[in-house]
């Protein structure tokens, strides 16, 4: 597979030039040539060419498996309880599927969770494999892997989404190597290609600051993580009726060389942050660990979660599970409020795609201004409280 | 090596400051001039981690990387923090490699080198953003993984126990060795190198791995061994400033407040 560039049709107009995102064409007297290790074969260069002078030669690969068939969803479950973010996408799996005119199947891996199974029939699953044993009644790498494997090769699904939780990226990482499939990380958006019929996944780069949107175009499953709180969730419809579908493996299937010797739940204020749909966030600004307390008085009047830029958690002011940024969590709310947040990029990268943004920073050129819905140049310490006294009366109606 | 065989491996990645990626609105390419390159700095605390793992359990400690040759300043960099050995796996066949293809590379790599005790990764990359090679190459080396370790509590014979980050919290997790641990920053605070090191690091010689030097299939190396392309990239919607009130009137929180009810979920 390379690119090829037609000497004799080359004008030297670098427009391809311009049009690689890799930075892989350069002119060379007045003709494109390509650097090899840059070039990813995007074909955006060959699109730019008004001339032809550049194509693409792709080797034959074995079509994809056309046996391949179904959409998955990977349906997280937590001491018991379905995730949410398996809901969001049984919302957007029942999209796809209904484009590609299959089923939606959920995957429910547990001990004692049979009864689940029909909640995820009423949030549009047409099919749920269940498989139940004590060994899956928390996640494990390696059962959790296998089984997954085992169910994959038996029904041979064409897509497979997952959560792009912590649990979600660690397996389904471990599942697509071993099946030798492509895999996505952390999608943003999901879309069938209506001529091709295969699925594009759009997702985040570069912190955000570019989307790149990537395909699978001869291996089946097509598989991808999706972000949490991106899209919508599946809503419940209590009549539908579906299948549920019960497998059993070897013993020898179930087996882990990871052990969980103890599950430990620290989450200070009530909500965690990634499942939030109000955070209230602080950083330098707020001057010390005790003066979250006004942060938390908010975020409890709008039912939301307290978040915390590094500059707060590297303060000590905040446990690090709090930090929302390049290197804490993205986050993904309905309204984040920012007290005392300046805005680096690292920070803006882990929340700039939260609905509504919300500013209070008594430096009118903090860049936070610049992505806030809306904000008020002010202290936090007199904004913050009569915000919270205001919403108390607000909502209490 | 002598009696102390603890080897600890860490897999590194040279990526672009991230701060600095800009796309160009008109042409809709990314901007690579004055972009900085830098270790990840997910992979510092990895490299933090096995330097006190070192200093707790002796042995050697060796970074790997795989990218461009001029990803050896990174290998340096590791080296002036104090990590013993250096490995660039570098070839043009690796060029255009998915997750699936650099995992299947840098674990072909990795069996070329000592036995390991421990595989250390950061927890993603900051360009990428995938966190699917640490768990990738533990899949091809058939070793067990724990992912998002905050804290190793402790090391013992064949065995250890860490602490595993979760949406809620940590899980306390035991695992056999050797095995493949990826890192969050939780987990140290990484020191800076050290004038040692510094000197060290211009004179040390890098380990060279190319393809040939690998024992893998070629057809499963570079854009030939990636099941996933890309097939377009453009900028994410800008958002704008909205209204900026000016300094705390009660008005301009009223405002506020009935703009945050009527969005409440």
């Amino acid at each position: 597979m390379s690119l090829h560039i037609h000497n004799e049709k080359c004008v030297g107009c670098s427009l391809c030039v311009k049009a690689c995102p890799f930075g892989a064409l350069v002119m060379n007297d007045k003709k494109a040539q390509v650097k090899v290790e840059m070039c990813t074969l995007c074909g955006a260069c060959v699109e730019a060419c008004k001339f032809q002078a550049l194509t693409i030669k792709r080797e034959k690969v074995a079509p994809a498996d056309t046996s391949a068939k179904n959409v998955w969803v990977f349906c997280e479950q937590k001491r018991g309880t379905v995730q949410s973010v398996s809901y969001e996408l049984l919302g957007k799996g029942r999209e796809l599927a209904d484009k590609l005119g299959c089923e939606l199947c959920g995957l429910l891996l547990g001990h004692d969770i049979k009864d689940k199974a029909q909640d995820i029939i009423t949030r549009g699953a047409d099919t749920v494999y269940v498989v139940d044993h004590p060994h899956l009644k928390n996640f494990a790498d390696d059962a959790y892997t296998s089984v997954l494997i085992r169910l994959i090769k038996k029904h041979k699904p064409e897509i497979i989404l997952c959560g792009a939780t912590s649990i979600g990226r660690s397996l389904i990482s471990r599942v697509a190597v071993k099946i030798h499939t492509g895999l996505t990380a952390d999608c943003t958006g999901l879309d069938i290609d209506p001529h091709k019929k295969i699925l594009l996944q759009t997702r985040p780069a570069f912190g955000g600051n570019i989307m790149a949107t990537i395909i699978t175009p001869h291996h089946r499953p097509q598989m991808a993580t999706v972000r949490h709180k991106v899209m919508k969730e599946a809503s419940c419809d209590t009549l539908r009726s579906g299948r549920v579908v019960i497998e059993e493996f070897d013993e020898d299937v179930y087996a882990s060389r990871t052990k969980i010797l103890d599950i430990i739940e620290e989450v200070t204020s009530t909500v965690n942050i990634a499942e939030a749909d109000v955070i209230v966030s602080g950083g330098r600004g707020m001057r010390g660990a005790e003066n979250f307390k006004l942060l938390e008085d908010l975020a409890q009047v709008l039912n939301g979660a307290v978040g915390s830029s590094r500059a707060a958690v590297d303060s000590g002011w905040m446990p690090y599970s709090h930090q929302v940024g390049q290197t804490g969590k993205t986050v993904c709310p309905k309204i984040y409020i920012a007290c005392g947040i300046s805005g680096q990029i690292q920070h803006l990268v882990g929340m700039q795609s939260s609905d509504m943004i919300i500013a209070v920073n008594n430096d009118p050129s903090a860049p936070i201004f610049q992505v806030a819905t809306v904000g008020i140049v002010g202290d936090v310490f007199e904004v913050v409280p009569m915000l919270t006294k205001m919403l108390k009366d607000k909502l209490n109606k | 090596m002598e009696t102390n065989t603890t080897h600890i491996i860490v897999c590194i990645k040279q990526v672009p400051d991230t701060a600095d990626v800009k796309i160009n609105p008109e042409t809709n390419t990314l901007i690579r001039e004055g972009v900085q390159s830098m270790i990840n700095p997910f992979d510092m605390y990895a490299i933090e981690e096995a330097l006190r793992l070192k200093e707790k359990l002796g042995g050697t400690t060796t970074a790997i990387t795989m990218g461009p040759p001029q990803a050896e300043s990174a290998l340096r960099e590791a080296v002036a923090m104090g990590i013993d050995e250096a490995v660039l796996v570098s070839d043009r066949a690796f060029a255009g490699s998915d997750t699936l293809a650099t995992s299947y590379t840098l674990a072909s790599a990795i069996k070329k080198l000592n036995p390991f005790t421990i595989i250390l990764c950061g927890k993603q990359a900051s360009d990428g953003d995938t966190a699917q090679v640490g768990p990738g190459i533990s899949t091809h080396l058939d070793i067990p993984q724990v992912t998002y370790v905050r804290k190793i509590d402790s090391i013992q014979g064949p065995k250890a126990v860490v602490e595993r980050m979760t949406e809620e919290g940590f899980d306390i997790v035991e695992t056999p060795l050797p095995c493949l641990l990826t890192v969050v920053k939780e987990i140290n605070e990484p020191r800076l190198p050290s004038l040692k090191g510094k000197m060290r690091a211009k004179s040390v010689k890098i380990r060279l791995l190319n393809a040939a030097g690998l024992d893998c299939e070629e057809e499963r190396l570079g854009l030939k061994g990636s099941p996933t392309q890309v097939v377009k990239i453009f900028s994410p919607e800008r958002r704008k400033g909205g209204e900026i009130f000016q300094g705390l009137t009660e008005d301009a929180c009223g405002k506020i407040a009935d703009i945050i009810q009527s969005y409440m979920p």
